[in-house]
């Protein structure tokens, strides 16, 4: 349960970097959030296969973090937390998609591997950018975006109050489970028996608790909207992020890069 | 003036489970007076605080803040003016950063750029929180906590202090320090607390809750003295007004 706690004080720190200050930071929470869309859309619509083609993704999430001074260490930490959700998904791929699509020498390379590789990529991807988002905007700037590009209110408060919702949990799943291990002397203690109750009180406890907390936003004037403090407006350097990065976002989608560097080096070799 | 009164009148209240938690509660507050609520656990005080920003609805009875009775329709208004600070300071402080907590009041009024900058600084400067602006709340201390929660209620600029025990869980100095921070506030200012020394410091005037019932109801010091009363209501006198702990006499000047 410690790496439990530990995991989501890393998910606190992550929403204290989007305190920083960079070009990136400063931008309008709305431009980040089209752009980081747009990257997630061109990632996952390649077909199963493609592993080639997804690489020069890397160039956005590398340039962000270069930009935004994210620790890229702590957003490779967060990735490796999510490889074996990863892993067990592709697991099977290889078992049962033994067709061989590559030969390399003798060396032959069967679709399942590729696909496999594919789906570590994308989720590298995909996730490693959503992280990102956070990194620089904060969850609560990335709803509010979400809400104001026309998402209705209810849903942008239910994902908020679901956010709150995850520490709320983990603290008291801590506390809890604490105090059973303590009294269990580490064996099992009641074994499994235990476990019902326990998550029965933890229901109630978290309602309880979470129920306080919502009545200390009520307290100061809580009307079912989240606003920031952060003033930011769409000006020009919104619009040159959006164009540029979408821009080249969908070119790498529809040109295949690697293929074409390959071509070309192939072409003046021949 | 009579904005800043609290007039409770036969309240009552029975949880869906059917605990009686308030029989029948009545008192009024004036402008400017510093009350405590005390009683032993389980007396109604919560629940009774619970009513006054209109968390509870009352089963039977009425409150009035200032001049409006406690209705759906003024309700935000009496959240603004009756400002509640919690027991435990983890349930008031859910933003990512000091700042963002005592800002979440001031944005929900409407307040925005520097005039929300300004009230947020004077409000952290005044429990003296100023240096933590930019932690995560999390990481402070208890002390810390409890001035930033207050800090946090400060912002609203509300007319009315409801605190419910802001001493528990204190150390000494932290207790001294927000003692003399309170004492500082002219706010109407309404306390529960099992810290009787405190109240017998800051309040003036006591209520004695018992079995949801208002037993008593006085000035602190006549309150305090009548022992009888107390061991009814499974209290004690604070330590202040006990005997010498060393020597088993009385001490002066009290």
């Amino acid at each position: 349960m410690a790496s439990l706690h530990s995991a989501v004080l890393d998910l606190r720190r992550l929403e204290l970097m989007a305190n920083g200050d960079s070009t990136i930071h400063r931008l309008d929470a709305r431009a980040k959030v089209l752009v980081t869309l747009v990257f997630i859309i061109c990632v996952v619509s390649y077909t199963r296969y493609e592993l080639a083609a997804l690489f020069p993704f890397f160039i956005f999430p590398v340039v962000m973090v270069s930009l935004t001074g994210i620790p890229p260490l702590f957003i490779i930490g967060k990735l490796a937390l999510l490889c074996p959700f990863v892993l067990a998904m592709g697991l099977f791929n290889p078992v049962f998609d033994r067709e061989i699509l590559v030969q390399l020498g003798t060396l032959g390379i069967s679709g399942g591997w590729i696909s496999f590789a594919s789906i570590l990529t994308r989720s590298i991807l995909t996730v490693g950018t959503a992280f990102i988002l956070v990194g620089t905007t904060g969850f609560t700037a990335v709803c509010r975006a979400l809400e104001r590009l026309g998402m209705p209110q209810v849903f942008a408060v239910q994902l908020l109050f679901l956010y709150r919702y995850i520490f709320v949990l983990t603290e008291e799943s801590g506390r809890a489970s604490r105090a059973r291990e303590l009294r269990s002397c580490g064996k099992k203690g009641l074994g499994i028996r235990s476990f019902g109750s326990m998550t029965g009180h933890l229901l109630l406890r978290t309602w309880q608790r979470a129920e306080r907390v919502h009545m200390a936003m009520l307290a100061r004037g809580f009307s079912g909207e989240f606003r920031t403090h952060h003033v930011s407006r769409f000006g020009w350097a919104e619009i040159t992020f959006i164009t540029v990065w979408s821009g080249l976002l969908i070119f790498m989608r529809i040109f295949n890069i690697p293929h074409l560097l390959g071509a070309l080096l192939a072409g003046s070799i021949s | 003036m009579s904005h800043h009164i609290v007039q409770v009148k036969g309240l009552r209240h029975i949880y869906p489970d059917g605990t009686i938690a308030l029989q029948e509660v009545s008192f009024l507050i004036h402008h400017g007076e510093s009350v405590a609520i005390i009683g032993a656990n389980g007396a109604g005080k919560s629940t009774l605080l619970q009513h006054l920003n209109g968390y509870l609805t009352p089963t039977a009875g009425d409150i009035n803040i200032g001049d409006f009775p406690l209705t759906r329709a003024t309700l935000p208004d009496i959240r603004r003016t009756v400002g509640m600070v919690f027991q435990d300071p983890d349930d008031q402080l859910f933003m990512p950063t000091v700042f963002d907590d005592v800002a979440f009041g001031p944005l929900n009024l409407g307040l925005s750029g520097s005039i929300l900058e300004q009230r947020v600084e004077e409000c952290l400067s005044r429990v003296g929180a100023a240096h933590l602006r930019d932690k995560p709340p999390y990481h402070l201390s208890g002390g810390e906590k409890k001035r930033v929660a207050i800090a946090t209620v400060l912002a609203m600029s509300p007319d009315i202090l409801v605190m419910d025990e802001p001493t528990s869980g204190l150390d000494p100095h932290a207790r001294r320090q927000l003692l003399a921070l309170l004492k500082d506030f002219s706010h109407t200012k309404i306390f529960t607390s099992h810290d009787l020394d405190m109240v017998f410091e800051l309040c003036e005037r006591t209520i004695i809750l018992h079995e949801g019932l208002v037993k008593a109801d006085g000035p602190t010091r006549e309150i305090f003295n009548n022992a009888d009363l107390l061991a009814e209501c499974c209290l004690e006198k604070p330590f202040s007004m006990q005997n010498c702990a060393a020597c088993g006499r009385p001490k002066t000047g009290l």
